[in-house]
């Protein structure tokens, strides 16, 4: 088992220089950054000079990047090139809202997804099926944005029972029931745009489950079919965590494009900003961030499957 | 169990033939349209004015210049379609070579190219296209790079697998030991079996490069006018009078994109089938 652990922490250490050499790199080949722009300071050239010192930019491109990456291990993802505020300190403030949000979204599905899944592999050609089926082709064919436009107009236009925007009514500094209220609609979609694979893998799975022999003399031994789904249900838990767990890049990529269509203000919408005002301070924190966060549940995923499933081990050890 | 070969099975398929002829009737539509009515979709008619309503002259109205919708719509969607196909061939370039090099040569180039499609997966592709084409610039060539060269991931993964377990085959280790070089093997015996599989994914990758596309162009750091895109002209939706007041406009693009990836879904999944009959269910779904 250490042997095990050993060889995925090491296999993680060149994903994650891989990453911040990618996201530096990235920006770094960009034509135009913000001091063309002029910032604050205007845009002649001479302020063009100051800004450039000021943000360290003046510096070798390897020293640059030596200085971020030293900064990254202490929690210090540099500064906003445009205000100046530590980018650490802004994206604290949006990392709740986008769990909120995410979260939210996720467990719904997950909660949705399952029993469907289950039901549709219980009885094919049943109307589970068909639902599961529409289902898995909503999320698939519609995009985030769509799937939010489509709600707001018939949820928030035509119904006119949920709003459209933001965190919180304007104005009120915010209560749970608000809360609720504002996160139905951006949650509901983040659910649904992640549910499609999820029921998907949940249908194969238990069928599968069903094929086999223990399910026969489940079923012989005289028990019922609810005890029969749930033999099956649990032996099919595992791969459909797999598939929730790797769909996470994908999962938090809607919930970006959902934030900014909504005003969320978490992550996503931070990143839109930031995109289109060139801070590339905030655009490197949040894209490092994010990506820091996939590569860790990855991780974390792997070590539990090692713990639980002896055979990973092995097969790992043996390559 | 129905008898055939992978051809005749996809055929037997009615989804997946449903699908392939709804996206060859697109495509035809798209390329004949503008050329038979001679369509202009940047032309701007002043007699009909601005934000005009439906009418026999624009079917779907005009939009805030003046420029007729359907126009745009049929010349946004060759733009669509052709940023999907293209960047999944992009993908395919790139994903196929990487994953047999990587199954193939094992130690050192495995462990790289692996660890590299690691680093690629670790970012929400959206993110990263988001990032990245806001800054190289937003044409629909910058695009369909971008999209495509972060597509490779899922089908070189799959080559590799593939190549794992075909290069242990006897006829490989037969042209191994005739002493031939081992481009020649890749190129003749190892690629042709390994990459069947990556024929279902590639209409899954067209899909989700149209998707991309028409979320960056709503966005508004995708496709800009004076080019259209279906996503660009869903992203009028985001002038509250037109989202409300005036669905015209944006419904029947977003109807068009779920329709082309449905589609691409669909012939994805008989493809799949066709190829391994362990999946074949008949027209199940």
């Amino acid at each position: 088992m250490i042997h095990y652990i050993r060889k995925r922490l090491l296999t993680a250490v060149p994903v994650f220089f891989g990453i911040t050499l990618l996201v530096f790199f990235c920006l770094e080949l960009v034509p135009a950054n913000i001091t063309d722009l002029g910032g604050e300071e205007g845009g002649t050239a001479g302020n063009q000079a100051v800004m450039e010192e000021r943000l360290g930019l003046d510096r070798p491109v390897v020293e640059r990047y030596l200085i971020w990456l030293g900064g990254l291990f202490h929690g210090d993802l540099g500064d906003s090139w445009q205000t100046g505020r530590p980018v650490s300190a802004m994206i604290a403030q949006r990392v709740g809202p986008s769990l909120i949000l995410t979260g939210t979204g996720v467990v719904l599905a997950i909660l949705l997804a399952i029993p469907l899944g289950a039901a549709a592999a219980w009885r094919p050609r049943s109307v589970w099926d068909k639902l599961a089926s529409v289902c898995s082709m909503v999320s698939f064919g519609m995009p985030g944005f769509l799937l939010s436009l489509a709600g707001v107009y018939v949820f928030s236009v035509v119904l006119r029972w949920l709003p459209s925007a933001r965190m919180y009514a304007t104005g009120t500094s915010g209560t749970v029931g608000d809360l609720i209220y504002h996160l139905i609609l951006p949650a509901g979609v983040v659910c649904v745009s992640s549910m499609g694979e999820l029921v998907r893998q949940t249908r194969s799975a238990c069928l599968e489950a069903l094929g086999e022999d223990y399910i026969r003399t489940a079923r012989a031994k005289g028990l019922t079919e609810r005890q029969v789904m749930r033999h099956a249900l649990r032996s099919s838990l595992l791969p459909v965590l797999t598939t929730v767990l790797s769909h996470i890049p994908h999962i938090i990529g809607g919930s970006v494009v959902v934030e900014q269509i909504f005003g969320w203000p978490g992550m996503g919408s931070l990143l839109f900003s930031a995109i289109n005002s060139r801070d590339f301070g905030i655009v490197m924190g949040v894209t490092v961030v994010i990506a820091l966060t996939v590569l860790g549940t990855n991780l974390v995923l792997d070590l539990l499957y090692g713990l639980v499933d002896p055979r990973v081990r092995r097969e790992e050890v043996g390559r | 169990m129905r008898r055939g070969g992978p051809g005749r099975r996809f055929w037997t398929d009615r989804r997946a033939v449903a699908g392939l002829m709804i996206l060859l009737l697109e495509v035809i539509l798209v390329l004949l349209l503008p050329v038979l009515f001679g369509m202009e979709p940047n032309v701007t008619d002043q007699t009909a004015g601005f934000w005009a309503p439906p009418s026999a002259a624009h079917w779907l109205g005009t939009d805030d210049v003046g420029r007729d919708v359907l126009a745009r719509l049929i010349c946004g969607g060759q733009v669509s379609l052709l940023v999907g196909f293209c960047a999944a061939a992009i993908s395919l370039g790139v994903g196929v070579p990487l994953g047999l090099l990587a199954g193939w040569k094992q130690g050192k180039w495995e462990y790289w190219i692996m660890r590299l499609a690691d680093v690629f997966q670790s970012f929400p592709s959206i993110v990263l296209v988001l990032c990245l084409v806001s800054l190289v610039g937003a044409s629909a060539w910058n695009i369909v790079a971008v999209i495509g060269l972060l597509g490779w991931t899922g089908i070189a993964r799959l080559v590799y697998a593939n190549t794992l377990t075909v290069r242990e085959r006897e006829y490989v280790l037969a042209a191994r030991a005739l002493g031939g070089r081992w481009t020649t093997i890749l190129r003749r015996n190892v690629l042709p079996n390994a990459v069947g599989p990556v024929w279902a994914v590639l209409p899954l990758r067209v899909g989700r490069a149209i998707l991309s596309e028409s979320s960056l162009s709503f966005l508004g750091v995708g496709i800009r006018t004076p080019q259209a895109s279906w996503g660009s002209l869903i992203q009028y939706a985001t002038n509250t009078a037109v989202f409300v007041g005036r669905p015209w406009i944006w419904v029947p693009p977003a109807v068009c994109i779920v329709v082309t990836v449905v589609s691409l879904q669909w012939v994805g999944d008989g493809l799949r089938n066709a190829l391994d009959p362990r999946f074949y269910t008949g027209n199940k779904a």
